[in-house]
């Protein structure tokens, strides 16, 4: 089995998409003769010439069209640019894109697929690094996905691209490049909607996502904890079973993620494992964040992500409560 | 374009501001016009035209009644939308934004879908799609690109079908106008812009739009044909998008239309227009009315009388009647609000829903 960075295996699982199904579509800026400027399309345009388009630089215009594309039978795979980016398309998205299914009492369902490069830690210009996945979870209609490895990259790709409705895939651009595992090459699904258990723990859950993984991966390792840890891989729906299961098996949970903290996917989490294992909790729910305040240029980057000691200490006194 | 015009569609100038007309205000055809529309093809406008101003009326007083949510009168732009739709093939798209209801019940959407819809019930757009129509689109110039996108899935899979989208003269100001526009020319699809410029965005008259001389004319800037036309000339907004269609199956692109109409009555009926326009603004409008013109057409012709209106406008009470009963006898159905988002309830909208259930008591559940 080859082992691919996320680039990779995201490239693959487009390839293999395209070659599937001639009514599967790549609409974006710079996806064609450039490959995306992170090379995800890479080659692709080659290979399929009639069915990956350089667009004009009009984000709404390329969610729009891929709303009418979709209406009349395609399944358009549009790109944002970064996820600093996708404000423009947003009427598209939580005004059409989101509703068409229900506005039609079900004749019309919208099978299309946005991805968005996100999140922070690769000392990129402002608008480049945002974490604003809650904003997509927050409306009805759409579903948020997120992988943090290569593996459930290609696998959620290829399940989002089959999916019937439109589903949000967002792409930690810090993982991208920086981690290679063993990717099947053959076509497979990672199924929407279901968290991953990385390990087994009793002492507490650790929940994250997306671009942390790597970094609170290597804080369980170092923790003096028998650690429950979980990758959410889908924001919308989320997973409550594989969540209250693992809140209730340990009593604490610590939820680490990147973006701000109102109103956010941690919140969220929190609460609906406050109404459904109150009693089985044996501290209130932790939460490391981001701060409420904008994504700082790269300069001031790493006062507002994540790092070991906060980790540790959050344990610790998740642990002593 | 037939022969007794100066210019086809592509030699058209635009920024000339010529407006295409050939049935003039008094319902006289102009001079060589022969065989654009048989006697039957106006007769059928002119029967669907009178029966969407009648259901203005019954739904202006519906409305006053409670029985309908929010109206859109549509009176004074009936030529525009029947002769558009009327000029396309039934298995050509149709993407509507909300005052056309004369070129929806031609293309055979029945009035009590419609009136289901007013009446507030999703419902009432199921069955569109089934028509080639999408639903109605309500934030403005949204559309625009939708239209790009399902005539662009058409062109790629070599069909011949074309995409008509409706929008106002406010909508040109929308960034979506811009890139739907932009979309269609750079990748040639077979695509029809049809501007309903009704000169009033609510309240805001058409020079606070654009400070261009047309809306046609932005068809330059984007590399595509832009073309003037009497919005209320059934004659001439049937051939100006007659020839924008075969222009599109014939693979040369999109075309722009500005027809050139006015909205009688209010935006809609939480509207006052004598706040921002002058009754004998609205007096000089009527004297171009789109159906009185084409009745004094048919009359000239001897092909209708008062007593073959008569007998069209009871014929219209009571198909307005019937649609009104029909939709007013569907009963909302509250399991619909959960059943439509995803092709499968999540884990935890069916937990919401089993407690929605409870919150209908006995009565729904």
């Amino acid at each position: 089995m080859a082992k691919l960075t996320m680039v990779q295996a995201l490239n693959q699982a487009l390839d293999q998409l395209l070659a599937k199904d001639k009514s599967v579509l790549i609409l974006g800026e710079y996806v064609g003769v450039d490959g995306g400027v992170f090379r995800v399309t890479d080659g692709l345009i080659k290979k399929y010439p009639v069915q990956v388009f350089d667009t004009p630089l009009a984000e709404s215009g390329i969610v729009g069209t891929s709303i009418g594309l979709a209406i009349n039978g395609m399944k358009p795979i549009a790109e944002m640019q970064f996820m600093g980016f996708f404000f423009p398309a947003f009427n598209q998205i939580a005004s059409h894109l989101a509703r068409y299914r229900n506005r039609t009492r079900g004749t019309i369902h919208l099978p299309v697929v946005i991805r968005i490069p996100c999140h922070g830690g690769i000392r990129a210009l402002e608008h480049h690094s945002e974490a604003t996945e809650a904003i997509f979870a927050q409306i009805p209609g759409l579903k948020v996905v997120m992988p943090s490895t290569p593996y459930d990259a290609k696998g959620l790709l290829i399940a989002s691209v089959n999916d019937p409705d439109p589903v949000i895939f967002l792409e930690p651009m810090k993982v991208y490049r920086s981690l290679r595992e063993e990717v099947p090459e053959e076509m497979y699904e990672v199924p929407i909607g279901k968290a991953n258990v990385i390990q087994q723990g009793t002492d507490m859950t650790v929940i994250t996502w997306g671009s942390y993984i790597k970094d609170v991966l290597d804080a369980v390792k170092d923790a003096p904890y028998s650690i429950e840890l979980i990758d959410l891989r889908t924001i919308s729906p989320l997973d409550n079973e594989t969540l209250i299961a693992s809140a209730m098996k340990t009593g604490r949970v610590l939820i680490i993620q990147e973006a701000p903290k109102t109103c956010s996917t941690s919140s969220e989490i929190s609460s609906r494992i406050h109404e459904k294992c109150f009693l089985s909790l044996k501290a209130p729910v932790k939460r490391i964040t981001g701060y409420d305040l904008t994504m700082p240029l790269p300069a001031g980057e790493e006062y507002y992500l994540v790092n070991k000691p906060r980790i540790h200490t959050a344990m610790k006194e998740l642990m002593e409560y | 374009m037939p022969s007794y015009f100066a210019m086809t569609i592509e030699k058209y100038d635009p920024e000339k501001g010529q407006m295409l007309q050939i049935l003039d205000p008094d319902g006289k055809l102009l001079k060589g016009v022969k065989g654009l529309l048989s006697d039957a093809d106006v007769l059928k406008l002119y029967q669907v035209m009178v029966l969407s101003r009648m259901t203005d009326k019954k739904a202006l007083a519906m409305q006053r009644q409670g029985r309908l949510i929010t109206y859109i009168p549509q009176s004074g732009q009936e030529a525009a939308a029947a002769a558009s739709v009327f000029a396309l093939e039934k298995t050509d798209w149709i993407v509507p934004a909300f005052r056309e209801m004369a070129g929806w019940l031609l293309r055979g959407v029945r009035l009590s879908e419609v009136f289901t819809y007013l009446r507030g019930n999703e419902q009432g757009s199921k069955n569109f799609p089934n028509h080639k129509m999408t639903p109605l689109s309500i934030p403005i110039g949204s559309q625009i690109p939708h239209a790009v996108g399902i005539s662009w899935a058409a062109k790629l899979r070599g069909e011949k079908t074309v995409a008509l989208v409706f929008f106002g003269d406010g909508a040109t100001s929308e960034g979506d106008f811009h890139e739907g526009v932009n979309f269609g020319g750079v990748f040639k699809t077979p695509t029809i812009f049809f501007c309903m410029n009704n000169q009033w965005a609510i309240s805001v008259p058409r020079t606070i739009q654009t400070a261009s001389k047309t809306i046609a004319q932005k068809a330059v800037a984007y590399g595509i044909p832009g073309v003037l036309v009497d919005g209320n000339d059934i004659f001439a907004v049937h051939l100006a998008t007659k020839e924008a269609a075969d222009r599109a199956r014939a693979g040369k692109g999109p075309t722009l239309i500005e027809a050139y109409t006015y909205r009688q009555g209010p935006h809609t009926t939480a509207d006052d227009p004598r706040k921002y326009r002058t009754e004998a603004e609205e007096a000089k409008w009527l004297c171009k009315d789109p159906i009185a013109r084409v009745r004094k057409y048919l009359d000239k012709k001897r092909l209708w009388d008062d007593k073959r209106q008569a007998a069209l406008e009871a014929e219209c009470e009571k198909v307005i009647e019937d649609a009104v009963e029909e939709a007013e006898k569907i009963v909302y159905n509250p399991h619909d609000i959960f059943n439509y988002h995803y092709a499968e309830l999540t884990q935890e909208l069916k937990e919401q829903y089993e407690e929605f259930k409870k919150t209908l008591g006995g009565t729904h559940g």
